[in-house]
C-alpha cells in the first residue's frame, strides 16, 4: 500500500487561500447588494418626504361665519354693480373682521390686538364670496354662512407643523380667584403636578430655555398663558375667554416648544383658534382649491388651475410638432435614406442632441424664438416648440427601434404582391410599428413634461393670476411652479410644493402606466 | 379700409385657405382621373387617387411656401417700412428703445387700435395697422396666384399614361427628408445662436478674460470671469460621480452578475424609475431635506471640533445650500445613467468568457474583476462619460440647492455657483438682448456645449465600437 499524496490544491496553504478568495467573493457580492440597497433607500427617502408633506397639504382649515351681507358695507352707493361687488374685498374682510370682533369681545383693547386678530383670516380669502354674492345678488341683506380659509401659518400650527407640542391634562380645578384683570390663580389639590414633572424633565433636557416656552392651559373656550406655578397652585394670564370656564371645565395644559417671539403666532392667535376649533367653526376639508385656485402670494388661497392648464397647451404644442415629425424622420432614416455621408451625419446628430443639457435648448429658444422671430414671452407655444426640439431625438430613437424590430419578411411580402416601396412602409410596416412607436413618444412627453430649465429661459416663470386660454397666452407650467414656489420663504409653500409635485408625478405616472399597458398588450417577439 | 385689413387673423386665414387649396386641387385631379379610369380605354398607370394627390400637392406647395415667408419675415417686413417713414426723431433713437417703441405700438394695434391721447402714437399705429392689411393682402393673393399656376400647370399634366403615384412619392420622400434634417437644422440653429451671441460678447469682454477670470459678478458690476463657476461646476460633477459611479457599477454588476431574474425584473425598472423623476422634484428634495441635513451635519463637526480643542474656529462654512447636497442628490439622479448602460455592455460580454474563467477555477468575484470588467471596460467608461455629461448640464438641482455665489472653496459645505446656475439666475426675468450681462449667458451656454459635446462624442464613438466587436 502506498499512500496518495494529497493533490497539490489540498493542502493547507491553498485551502487557507481558498477561504480568503471565498469571503472575498462575499464581499464582492455585499458591495453589489449594498449598491443597490443605497439607491432603493434613496428613492424610498424621496418618495416618503414629498408624500408625507403632500398629505399634510391634502387638507385644511377653513373658519365658518354667520354673517349678514350687509348691502352698506358690501354694496356701497355708486359701488354696487355686481362687478364693482366681486371686487369690494375691504367691504367683504369688514363683514368677516367685526364678525371676529363680536366673537372676541376682549381683542378690541389697542389696535395690535385688534389687527393680530384679523390675521387670523388673510384679506383676499374672501374674494370667492364676493365672487358668488355677485352672481347672486338677492343674497344681499339675508344672512349667510361662509366659509374662509384659515392664514396659512396657522392652519400649519394646528396640523402640528409649526413646533412640537405636549399636551397633557390636568387635575381638577377647585378655586378661580382674580388677581387682578385678566390675571387669575387656579387652585387644586396636585391638579399641576404632571404639568410640573414635564417642566422639569424638559429643563433636564434642554436646561433653563424651556423658561422661555409658553404653557398654555385650556379648559372649554377658555385659554390663558402660565406666569407661575407649584404643584397645587397657577398663575394664569387670560388671553381668551372666561375665567368661570376654568371651574367647571377639566382643563388642559399645552407646552408649545418653541418660543413665542421665534415662531409666526402669537399665543393670543393661537388661544383664539383653540377656541373657535372649540366652538366648532373651524373643520379640516380637503383642499380641492389647490386644484381650481391659481397662483397666489397667499398659500392658502393658491392652487395650481393655471400650471395645470399651462402644461396641458405646451404639451399639445409639443405633441403636435414633435411626434409627427419625429415619425416621419425616423421613418425616413430606416427605410428610405440611401447610405452615404449626409445619413450619417444626420444620424451622429440625433445621438449627439439627445445628450444636449436641456438648459442649451432652452438657450436656443431664447436666442430663435424669442430673439430673432419675436415670439411672445411666457407662451406656451414658444414653450411647446423648445420642448419639441428637445424631445424629437428621443422619439426618433425609440421610433427607429420600433421600425427596425418589424421581421424584412413584412416588406418583402409587401413588394411581392407589387406594393411600391413607400406603400409597403405605410400600408404594412408602420402600423405593425404603431404600439412601439407611440410608447416611444409617451416617453418622449413624459420627459417633456418634468423639464423644467428650458421653460425658465423663455420666462414661463412669470406670476401668472389668469388661466390661459391659449398657446400664445402669458402661461407657466407644473415644473415651473414647483420651482417658484419652493423659492418662496413662508414655511406653508413647502407641502404646497410637494402637492404639487404629486399632481405632476401623477401625470407621469399615467404616461408610463399607458406605456406598460401597451408594452404588455402589443409586445410581439417575431 | 386697409386698416381694418390689418386685424385679419392670419393664421386661422391661410389654414382655412390652405385646406380648401389642397382638397380642391385633390378633388379637381382625382375627378380628372377617373373620368379616364372609368372609360377603362388606354392602360392607366396610377390610380385616380395618386392623380387627386398630384393636383393637391402642387397646389399645397407653392402656396404654403408664401404662408411660410410671410410667417418668418411678414413682422419684420412691417416694422422695418414703419420704421423707415418714421419722422426724423424717431431715426436718432437706439435701437432697443426703438424695437420697445415699435412693440408697444403692435401691441396696441392688435387690441382693436389705440384711441388715447398721443397723437403720433396714434398716427403711427393706423399706420402700422395700414401696412399690416397691405402685407396680408398681398401675401393673401400672391399664395392664391401661386397655388392657381401650380395647380394648372399639374391639372394639365393628368393623362392616363403619367406616372402620378412616381411623383406623389418622390414628393412625399423629400418631405420625409426635410423631416429628418429638422434634427439638423436643431443642431445649426443651437450651435449659430450660441456662436453669435458669444462672438458679440468677446467682442466687449476679452475671451481669455473670460476664461481664466477669477471674478464672477455679472449681475451688480461687470466682472465676467468664469473660473469659479468652472470650479463649481467641477466640483459638484465630482461629488455626483463619487456617488454615482461606485453606486452604478456594482448595482449593475449584481444585477447581470448576481442577481436572479425575478430580483432583476423588479430592481431594474425601479431604478430606472431615479431617471424618470423630474429633476425639479430632486431639487426640492434636496432644498428640503438634504441640504438642511447636511448642514446640521457640519455644525455638530464644527462644535465637536472645537469642544475637543481640535480647532480654534469653525472649519466648516456650513451654508444653508452646499456643493455637498447639491452633488449627493444629483449623484442619486445619475445613478441609472451608469447602471444601466453599464448593465447593458456586461450582458454584452459572450458567456464563453465567463465560461472559461470558471473553468480555470475562478470564483464568481474573480471573474467579474478578471474578464468580464477588463471585456466591458470601453462600454463602462463610456456610460461614465455620459453621466458626467448629465452631470455637467443639470440645471435644476443645482439652481436650487447649490447658491448663488462665485468661489473656489475646496469645503463642500459652502455654497458654490455653477455654469447653469448662473444662465438661469442671467435670463430669468425681463431681459434685453443687448447688454453683456445676458450675453455673457450665452458665452457660457457655448462653454457647456462643448463640453458636453466632447464628452457624448467620445461616449457615442465608443459604444459604436464596442458594439461592432462582438456582435
Amino acid at each position: 500500500m502506498t499512500d496518495i499524496a494529497p493533490p497539490p490544491f489540498r493542502n493547507e496553504k491553498a485551502l487557507r487561500r481558498l477561504k480568503k478568495r471565498r469571503a472575498a467573493d462575499a464581499r464582492f457580492r455585499l458591495y453589489g447588494l449594498s449598491a443597490i440597497a443605497f439607491a432603493l433607500l434613496a428613492l424610498s427617502t424621496l418618495v416618503a418626504s414629498i408624500g408625507l408633506q403632500a398629505i399634510s397639504a391634502a387638507t385644511y382649515h377653513k373658519v365658518e361665519f354667520d354673517v349678514v351681507l350687509d348691502p352698506a358695507v358690501i354694496a356701497p352707493k355708486g359701488k354696487d354693480t355686481p362687478a364693482d361687488i366681486s371686487r369690494n374685498v375691504d367691504g367683504f374682510y369688514a363683514l368677516i373682521r367685526s364678525n371676529l370682533q363680536a366673537t372676541f369681545p376682549d381683542a378690541a383693547q389697542d389696535r395690535l390686538t385688534t389687527r393680530q386678530l384679523g390675521d387670523l383670516v388673510t384679506r383676499l380669502a374672501v374674494l370667492p364670496t364676493a365672487k358668488w354674492v355677485s352672481e347672486n345678488p338677492t343674497q344681499i341683506g339675508q344672512t349667510a354662512t361662509i366659509k374662509v380659509p384659515l392664514s396659512d401659518d396657522l392652519d400649519l400650527y394646528l396640523k402640528g407643523a409649526v413646533s412640537k407640542e405636549f399636551r397633557l391634562r390636568l387635575g381638577d380645578i377647585s378655586a378661580v380667584t382674580e388677581t387682578a384683570p385678566q390675571q387669575l390663580q387656579l387652585t387644586g389639590a396636585g391638579a399641576f403636578k404632571a404639568l410640573e414633572s414635564l417642566v422639569d424633565v424638559q429643563r433636564q433636557e434642554v436646561g433653563d430655555a424651556v423658561d422661555a416656552r409658553s404653557i398654555l392651559i385650556s379648559a372649554g373656550a377658555t385659554t390663558g398663558r402660565v406666569t407661575r406655578m407649584d404643584e397645587d397652585q397657577a398663575e394664569v394670564t387670560l388671553l381668551t375667554g372666561s375665567a368661570s370656564d376654568f371651574s367647571s371645565v377639566r382643563p388642559t395644559a399645552r407646552m408649545i416648544a418653541l418660543p413665542e417671539p421665534e415662531r409666526n403666532v402669537s399665543d393670543l392667535q393661537i388661544a383664539w383658534t383653540l377656541a373657535l376649533k372649540e366652538k366648532g367653526r373651524i373643520s379640516r376639508v380637503p383642499h380641492t382649491s389647490l386644484l381650481t385656485h391659481t397662483d397666489s402670494t397667499y398659500p392658502e388661497l393658491a392652487g395650481a388651475l393655471a400650471a395645470i392648464v399651462g402644461s396641458l397647451l405646451t404639451m399639445m404644442v409639443t405633441a403636435f410638432i414633435a411626434i409627427p415629425i419625429g415619425i416621419f424622420a425616423s421613418v425616413y432614416l430606416e427605410e428610405f435614406a440611401p447610405r452615404n455621408r449626409l445619413t450619417e451625419i444626420i444620424e451622429v446628430n440625433i445621438n449627439n442632441l439627445a445628450a444636449v443639457p436641456s438648459i442649451v435648448f432652452g438657450l436656443l429658444g431664447a436666442a430663435v424664438f424669442l430673439g430673432f422671430f419675436g415670439l411672445p414671452r411666457s407662451a406656451p407655444l414658444v414653450g411647446g416648440l423648445v420642448l419639441a426640439l428637445l424631445t424629437l431625438p428621443t422619439i426618433i430613437i425609440a421610433s427607429r427601434a420600433a421600425l427596425k424590430s418589424v421581421p424584412p419578411s413584412i416588406r418583402a411580402a409587401a413588394l411581392g404582391v407589387g406594393a411600391s416601396k413607400m406603400q409597403s412602409v405605410f400600408h404594412h410596416v408602420l402600423p405593425v410599428a404603431g404600439p412601439g412607436i407611440f410608447t416611444g413618444a409617451i416617453l418622449g412627453m413624459a420627459r417633456a413634461l418634468g423639464e423644467t430649465a428650458p421653460l425658465l429661459l423663455i420666462g414661463m416663470v412669470a406670476f401668472v393670476a389668469d388661466v390661459p386660454t391659449g398657446p400664445t397666452d402669458e402661461s407657466t407650467a407644473l415644473p415651473v411652479l414647483v420651482y417658484s414656489w419652493s423659492t418662496n420663504a413662508e414655511r406653508a409653500w413647502e407641502p404646497m410644493t410637494a402637492a404639487v409635485i404629486v399632481i405632476l408625478l401623477m401625470f407621469l405616472v399615467t404616461m408610463n402606466g399607458i406605456v406598460v399597458l401597451l408594452r404588455r398588450r402589443f409586445e410581439r417577439r417575431w | 379700409m386697409v386698416q381694418q385689413l390689418g386685424h385679419l387673423p392670419m393664421g386661422w386665414l391661410m389654414l382655412a385657405l390652405l385646406a380648401m387649396l389642397a382638397s380642391g386641387g385633390f378633388f379637381v385631379g382625382r375627378v380628372q382621373a377617373e373620368r379616364f379610369a372609368g372609360a377603362g380605354s388606354a392602360r392607366v398607370h396610377s390610380r385616380p387617387n395618386y392623380h387627386g394627390y398630384y393636383v393637391a400637392m402642387w397646389t399645397f406647395v407653392p402656396a404654403m411656401g408664401v404662408a411660410l415667408a410671410y410667417g418668418l419675415l411678414g413682422d419684420g417686413i412691417v416694422r422695418s417700412m414703419l420704421s423707415s417713414e418714421l419722422p426724423a426723431n424717431f431715426q436718432d433713437m437706439p435701437r432697443v428703445e426703438l424695437d420697445v417703441y415699435l412693440n408697444s405700438i403692435a401691441r396696441a394695434a392688435y387690441h382693436q387700435g389705440y384711441s388715447g391721447a398721443d397723437r403720433v402714437f396714434s398716427a403711427i399705429t393706423n399706420r402700422f395697422l395700414e401696412l399690416q392689411g397691405l402685407i396680408k393682402t398681398a401675401t393673401i393673393v400672391l399664395a392664391m396666384v401661386c397655388a392657381a399656376t401650380g395647380f394648372l400647370l399639374a391639372k394639365r399634366r393628368v393623362a392616363p399614361g403619367f406616372r402620378a403615384r412616381n411623383r406623389v412619392e418622390g414628393g412625399i420622400e423629400i418631405f420625409l427628408f426635410l423631416c429628418a434634417a429638422i434634427a439638423i437644422a436643431t443642431t445649426v440653429g443651437i450651435v449659430a445662436s450660441l456662436l453669435y451671441e458669444s462672438l458679440r460678447f468677446f467682442a466687449e469682454i476679452p475671451f481669455w478674460d473670460f476664461l481664466f477670470g477669477t471674478r464672477w459678478n455679472a449681475q451688480t458690476s461687470a466682472e465676467f470671469g468664469a473660473l469659479p463657476l468652472f470650479f463649481g461646476t467641477f466640483m459638484i460633477a465630482l461629488i455626483a460621480m463619487l456617488i454615482a459611479a461606485p453606486v452604478g457599477l456594482f448595482a449593475a454588476i449584481y444585477l447581470s452578475e448576481y442577481a436572479g431574474p425575478k430580483v432583476r425584473g423588479w430592481v431594474k425598472p425601479i431604478l430606472e424609475i431615479l431617471a424618470g423623476i423630474p429633476t425639479v422634484v430632486y431639487g426640492f428634495f434636496a432644498l428640503l431635506v438634504v441640504a438642511p441635513a447636511i448642514r446640521s451635519v457640519a455644525i455638530w463637526i464644527n462644535t465637536t471640533l472645537i469642544s475637543t480643542g481640535l480647532a480654534s474656529e469653525p472649519l466648516l462654512a456650513a451654508q444653508p445650500t452646499s456643493a455637498l447636497a447639491a452633488g449627493l442628490v444629483m449623484g442619486i439622479m445619475v445613478i441609472p445613467f451608469v447602471s444601466s448602460l453599464s448593465d447593458d455592455v456586461i450582458n454584452a460580454v459572450p458567456q464563453t468568457l465567463r465560461d472559461a474563467a470558471y473553468a480555470m477555477g475562478a470564483t464568481k468575484s474573480e471573474t467579474v474583476k478578471h474578464v468580464v470588467l477588463p471585456a466591458a471596460l470601453p462600454g463602462i467608461i463610456a456610460s461614465l462619460l455620459l453621466a458626467v455629461s448629465r452631470a455637467i448640464g443639470e440645471t435644476m438641482i443645482v439652481v436650487m440647492a447649490a447658491g448663488q455665489r462665485a468661489r473656489i472653496s475646496a469645503d463642500p459645505t459652502a455654497d458654490l455657483t455653477t455654469i447653469t446656475v448662473q444662465i438661469v439666475a442671467l435670463l430669468t426675468g425681463e431681459t434685453e438682448f443687448d447688454s453683456p450681462k445676458t450675453l455673457s449667458a450665452f458665452a457660457l451656454g457655448l462653454v457647456l456645449f462643448v463640453i458636453t459635446l466632447f464628452f457624448n462624442l467620445i461616449a457615442l464613438r465608443v459604444v459604436q465600437k464596442y458594439r461592432e466587436k462582438y456582435d
